[in-house]
């Protein structure tokens, strides 16, 4: 798409907590239709990116467009999902009810979801299979379902771009697996997604492109010239060996805990069953 | 009892309590739920420095301190903001912790509220109507006059509306802040309202519940009420059901011992009814949770004995 304007352009962007810069000038252009991942140390600021763009977290200096206008016109235009773990699961609601959520920023104040809201709420669930859970207390959902519950929220946002904040942290193989494929789906509808992702033996299963983040910008575009070994080894500041593009892991399939590639490198056809932090 | 409801004053005071217990157990519910019980505590205990300093600027005013609660109330309301105003700008500019800051507050607030009651008190020359001021402590609704009942009654009305009208931004601050920033919607206002709301739902029961015990009836019906719904609609109509109970039946039971304040005796009322709750609701309450373990245990003792 030459003439269609970056789904996300980022320039000049700083953010700090408190005195401390976790993002210094970052800037960054995300193409439309890729899907994404957003990847480095703990720390490194990746959350924080998706939140600066977001508006969430206060922005030190920098802009921000979306589909080349700026952000305030265009921010309906991005769908969210939070790291699960950010809210209490105990709070008295329904699945459905937490579905319609994603409808409440196209509503606007004071005007409450009604049976069009309802509906689409409804086909969402069923799009991320959680159709029969419906009426469930959200407290009474697993960790994958709870996540599904939370992709079915930012798909009824509607929105053209997504960005997921570790979206794969503490689910079982079978949900993860389950939700790249939907994410596949939508970005094969033409979609943009962004993801924040730990593993790093996945990444060239899960991703067109990649964006290595720690603090600023590493290196950020298609598979092939980001996620390389060097690039890495600079990402994390160090001792990541063989892994990277070159290496040919691409089929493992291990969940490591921690982003280190060197285990994978002694055992490269490693059975896929490794438990997850 | 008959003659309860046919006395004029006491029917206020059933009114004024009732309400009060129910506007504090509805908005009570968002605090509970957000988790900031300990700030509504600082607030209720601030307000006392509030109360003194309108009483004594009313004395100085007119030369009678008054204890009519459209004096007060207005004082209440601003010692509750300016508590939590000052433990905002302590959290943005020192590293204290959100524990302390309000700790500290409240210490502040209250103490210096403690010192102008008891210079109040022992002031020499006498100040007029400082008789029954030590009623803020512990609350005496039968204090109640017709135009604090309307007071009490437009505050109330007037935080049920705001909470009714922003039900859907409150539902969604309260559960996922993050996300609902992220939509657009101005999380800032959303979180000056309820805080305000709260505010109002406390000050509203100084008279009647008093300053150290009305967090109580702010969370007490909202903890009792979480423990029969999954429902957020259903927990806040169930909480101001309950605290308005809780409010009506505790300001007859004073009334009919002499000399009792009243907050004191609303308080236990809640307790009586988070005690059942806790104990009987289904599905969270303790005797169904042991059942359901109970049952766990004999079917893992049924498979264990299968396998061998």
């Amino acid at each position: 798409m030459p003439d269609s304007p970056a789904a996300i352009t980022i320039k000049g962007l700083t953010v700090a907590y408190d005195s401390v810069p976790v993002l210094w000038n970052v800037d960054l252009a995300i193409e439309q239709g890729v899907m994404m991942g957003v990847v480095g140390p703990n720390g490194a600021g990746k959350s924080t990116l998706l939140k600066a763009v977001l508006g969430v977290v206060p922005k030190l200096a920098g802009d921000v467009e979306v589909l080349g206008k700026r952000f305030n016109a265009n921010r309906q235009q991005i769908g969210y999902v939070p790291q699960r773990t950010s809210v209490d699961w105990d709070f008295p609601t329904t699945v459905l009810d937490l579905v319609k959520m994603g409808t409440y920023g196209r509503l606007g104040w004071f005007r409450r979801p009604g049976a069009k809201e309802k509906s689409d709420s409804l086909a969402a669930l069923d799009r991320f299979e959680m159709r029969d859970f419906a009426q469930r207390q959200i407290g009474e959902l697993s960790g994958g379902q709870q996540q599904r519950a939370f992709l079915a929220r930012a798909y009824v946002q509607n929105a053209p771009i997504y960005f997921l904040d570790e979206p794969f942290a503490a689910v079982d193989a079978t949900t993860e697996k389950a939700i790249i494929r939907l994410l596949k789906d939508l970005r094969d509808e033409g979609k943009t997604i962004v993801v924040v992702h730990h593993d790093l033996t996945t990444i060239t299963d899960y991703f067109d492109a990649i964006t290595l983040v720690n603090k600023k910008i590493i290196a950020s575009g298609p598979i092939a010239t980001a996620f390389t070994s060097q690039l890495l080894d600079q990402t994390y500041g160090g001792p990541i060996k063989n892994c990277g593009i070159e290496c040919g892991f691409q089929r493992a399939p291990m969940q490591l805990s921690h982003p280190t590639c060197s285990n994978v490198s002694q055992s490269p056809t490693a059975p896929g069953e490794v438990d997850d932090a | 009892m008959l003659e309860f409801f046919s006395d004029h004053t006491l029917r206020t005071v059933f009114l004024g309590t009732a309400g009060i217990g129910a506007v504090s157990g509805a908005v009570g519910c968002f605090a509970y739920l957000r988790r900031q019980s300990l700030i509504g505590d600082v607030v209720a205990h601030s307000s006392l420095l509030g109360i003194m300093v309108f009483f004594l600027t009313s004395y100085l005013v007119t030369g009678k301190g008054s204890k009519s609660l459209v004096v007060l109330i207005p004082g209440a309301l601003l010692a509750g903001v300016a508590s939590l105003l000052l433990t905002r700008w302590i959290l943005s500019h020192t590293r204290l912790k959100p524990d302390s800051a309000l700790g500290v507050m409240l210490a502040i607030f209250f103490g210096s509220g403690i010192l102008l009651l008891r210079w109040t008190q022992r002031a020499t020359p006498n100040i007029p109507g400082k008789r029954g001021l030590e009623d803020y402590l512990f609350g005496m609704a039968a204090a109640m006059t017709r135009s604090d009942l309307w007071m009490i009654g437009i505050l109330g009305v007037l935080s049920i509306a705001v909470m009714l009208l922003m039900w859907k931004e409150f539902k969604l601050f309260t559960f996922d802040p993050v996300f609902a920033q992220s939509t657009g919607l101005k999380t800032t206002w959303i979180d000056t309202w309820m805080l305000l709301i709260m505010v109002v739902g406390i000050v509203i029961g100084i008279q009647s519940v008093g300053v150290v015990l009305m967090i109580a009836l702010l969370v007490t019906p909202a903890s009792s009420a979480r423990q029969w719904t999954g429902h957020l609609g259903t927990m806040v109509l169930l909480a101001a059901i309950f605290g308005g109970i809780c409010g009506g039946a505790g300001s007859i039971l004073s009334a009919s011992f002499s000399n009792v304040p009243t907050g004191p005796v609303i308080v236990l009322v809640a307790t009586a009814l988070f005690a059942v709750s806790l104990t009987l609701a289904p599905k969270r309450g303790l005797i169904a949770r042991l059942i359901k373990r109970r049952k766990l245990e004999r079917s893992a003792e049924v498979a264990a004995g299968g396998e061998r």
